[in-house]
């Protein structure tokens, strides 16, 4: 069994901080999240990677998250994990079911090679049915471009 | 259930004819002309032949001349402006009073109902000549299938007139659509191409897509997420029955019946890659049609079964290529800018309809199988998915106009290009499947 190790995240680790506005009144308590939560995977890891448009290629962006997708996933053998391959909607939607699997199973394979056993990564394509941005341009389809590592069996926070 | 009795359409010869008066062939319209001035017809209130039949008298010429003016082939000239009203159907009408409206047509009809059971009779007048346009015929059904009797004499006057099969006597499946993009909630739904009778086939808990019909029967192939994964499933639209098409392995989506029914085309996608099947029914055991690292999907066989058209990024980008059913070599039909997706072949054999997508633009087109005569009908921020109405005359497909807000809607458009509108219907709806002609 691994020992659970409390780490304190500070807000502003997500993003970039804005230095140029003056600081906010009230800091925010920094949250407090088990390293082993899929809180902690999906906002420090990082669940998810982007593609550019009809692309199944892992930039070097990409490839970073996965990386450390790959450590944490390494580190917590009993977790499982489904990869979401989905696309934006500037394409039909049979030909973007297949391009999300694509996407989806680079994304496995590139985890695979890390040393995640794959009997541990399931594959699922959405097409372009579930995108997380509404807006009609390249803003908000580079968003949707992506795939979604969904870890399972890990404590929430 | 639906159930016409087993005589409903009697190619009637009861009714007596008019006085062949052969001095000039009847009007006709040919639907080719994408110019053409909708025909001028009249259409009288059916006279009611009993007291029971009087509630129908008007819903039935109401529905059916809908159905002929939807096409925008024939306009109804108001019933306010007819100078007298036909009290009989055996009469020989008063053509002057038809001619001082200009008519082309008129429509004389009747309805009796006993034991629950409508008759309806109608004859078909070309007022120009004088005559009888073809046999006055007879239908009888169920009168809670009224509107499928309104909708079979509009395919008669439809054929009639026109030469072509009818396509009034059919059925839309769809994905009825509701609530924001990014928390789309999708249903199959059914609907009479005139947007009457719309209904829910599921609850809409499972993302469900593409639905299409098998061309024999009232059964639908579609893809849902309901197992976690999207997989095929049949569902029979009557008794509501569903079924996963069982043992075939990876996703499986992008399905098509084969033109007996017997047989469904898709693609399975299996380690990342993506391929075409054919999958017989019976036996369930799959046969590899293509086999490429590239993507292979929408899958549509001709009208014969010998071929297949689909959709592959073998050359780097969506192209359509044709295939012998049984695997092979594949030829690539489409060579003009930009990507081609969702090829689906005419019921007749003559055109193979698509989606185009080129300069930030999606269109729906046709292009002859071997590719010639390319010709864009729509364009918008996303027209998708073309369907064929059973007769090859007419196309409808899906169109969003973008943004978080926006809803698909079905549209239809002739192959002229003419007459291009929102499907009737009142919710936003998406992947329409155009049924066979009911029985």
């Amino acid at each position: 069994m691994k020992l659970m190790k409390l780490v304190m995240v500070a807000a502003t680790a997500l993003g970039v901080a804005a230095c140029s506005s003056p600081p906010p009144a009230e800091e925010p308590a920094a949250p407090t999240i088990s390293e082993g939560s899929v809180q902690y995977f999906n906002s420090v890891v990082g669940d998810r990677v982007l593609f550019a448009y009809d692309s199944s290629a892992l930039s070097d962006e990409a490839q970073e998250i996965l990386t450390r997708q790959a450590q944490w996933l390494n580190a917590y053998p009993n977790v499982t994990a489904v990869i979401e391959g989905h696309a934006d909607e500037r394409g039909t939607r049979e030909y973007n079911i297949a391009l999300g699997a694509r996407r989806a199973n680079a994304t496995r394979a590139f985890l695979i090679a890390q040393g995640v056993d794959g009997a541990r990564l399931r594959t699922v394509s959405y097409g372009k049915e579930r995108p997380v941005m509404t807006c009609p341009s390249e803003s908000c389809w580079s968003q949707n471009r992506r795939t979604v590592t969904v870890v399972e069996g890990a404590p929430t926070s | 259930m639906l159930r016409m009795i087993a005589a409903a359409m009697l190619a009637a010869l009861l009714l007596p004819g008019a006085v062949p008066a052969q001095q000039a062939e009847p009007l006709r319209i040919t639907i080719d002309n994408p110019n053409i001035e909708p025909m001028p017809i009249a259409a009288p209130v059916f006279i009611a032949r009993n007291a029971k039949a009087a509630e129908y008298a008007s819903d039935l010429v109401d529905v059916m001349v809908n159905d002929l003016t939807g096409t925008a082939l024939f306009r109804l000239i108001p019933r306010a402006a007819y100078i007298s009203s036909p009290a009989r159907l055996d009469a020989t009408p008063k053509f002057e009073n038809w001619r001082a409206i200009n008519a082309d047509k008129l429509i004389v009809g009747s309805v009796s109902m006993r034991r629950g059971k409508l008759t309806v009779r109608f004859r078909l007048w070309d007022v120009p000549s004088g005559t009888q346009d073809g046999d006055g015929l007879q239908l009888v059904g169920d009168r809670k299938d009224w509107r499928r009797l309104a909708h079979k004499m509009a395919d008669a006057i439809y054929s009639r007139i026109t030469g072509e099969t009818g396509y009034f006597d059919t059925r839309i499946v769809f994905v009825a659509e509701s609530g924001p993009k990014n928390r789309r909630v999708k249903r199959l739904a059914i609907v009479d191409q005139d947007g009457a009778n719309l209904r829910y086939l599921t609850g809409g808990n499972d993302l469900v897509v593409t639905p299409r019909f098998d061309p024999t029967s009232q059964r639908v192939i579609y893809l849902s997420w309901a197992t976690g994964s999207p997989r095929v499933f049949l569902m029979n639209v009557d008794t509501g029955q569903r079924e996963e098409l069982e043992h075939q392995p990876g996703m499986t989506f992008a399905p098509r019946f084969s033109p007996d029914g017997s047989k469904v085309v898709m693609s399975l996608s299996i380690g990342g890659n993506t391929d075409i099947y054919v999958v017989p029914l019976g036996t369930r055991q799959r046969i590899q049609v293509t086999d490429s690292p590239s993507i292979e999907t929408a899958p549509c066989f001709s009208p014969d079964g010998t071929q297949i058209v689909f959709e592959s990024d073998r050359s780097g980008s969506q192209q359509l290529y044709v295939i012998p059913a049984g695997g092979g070599e594949a030829r690539r039909i489409s060579f003009g800018q930009g990507r081609y997706a969702t090829p689906v072949w005419s019921p007749r054999g003559d055109l193979i309809a698509f989606t185009k997508q080129l300069g930030g633009r999606f269109y729906i087109g046709v292009m002859r199988p071997d590719g010639s005569d390319e010709r864009l009908l729509t364009a918008s921020y996303l027209d998708e998915g073309p369907t064929w109405a059973p007769n090859g005359r007419v196309l409808m497909f899906f169109r969003d106009t973008g943004g978080a807000a926006s809803l698909p809607a079905l549209m239809s458009v002739e192959i002229t290009g003419r007459n291009l509108r929102r499907a009737p219907l009142d919710i936003p709806g998406s992947d329409p499947a155009w049924s066979p002609l009911l029985d």
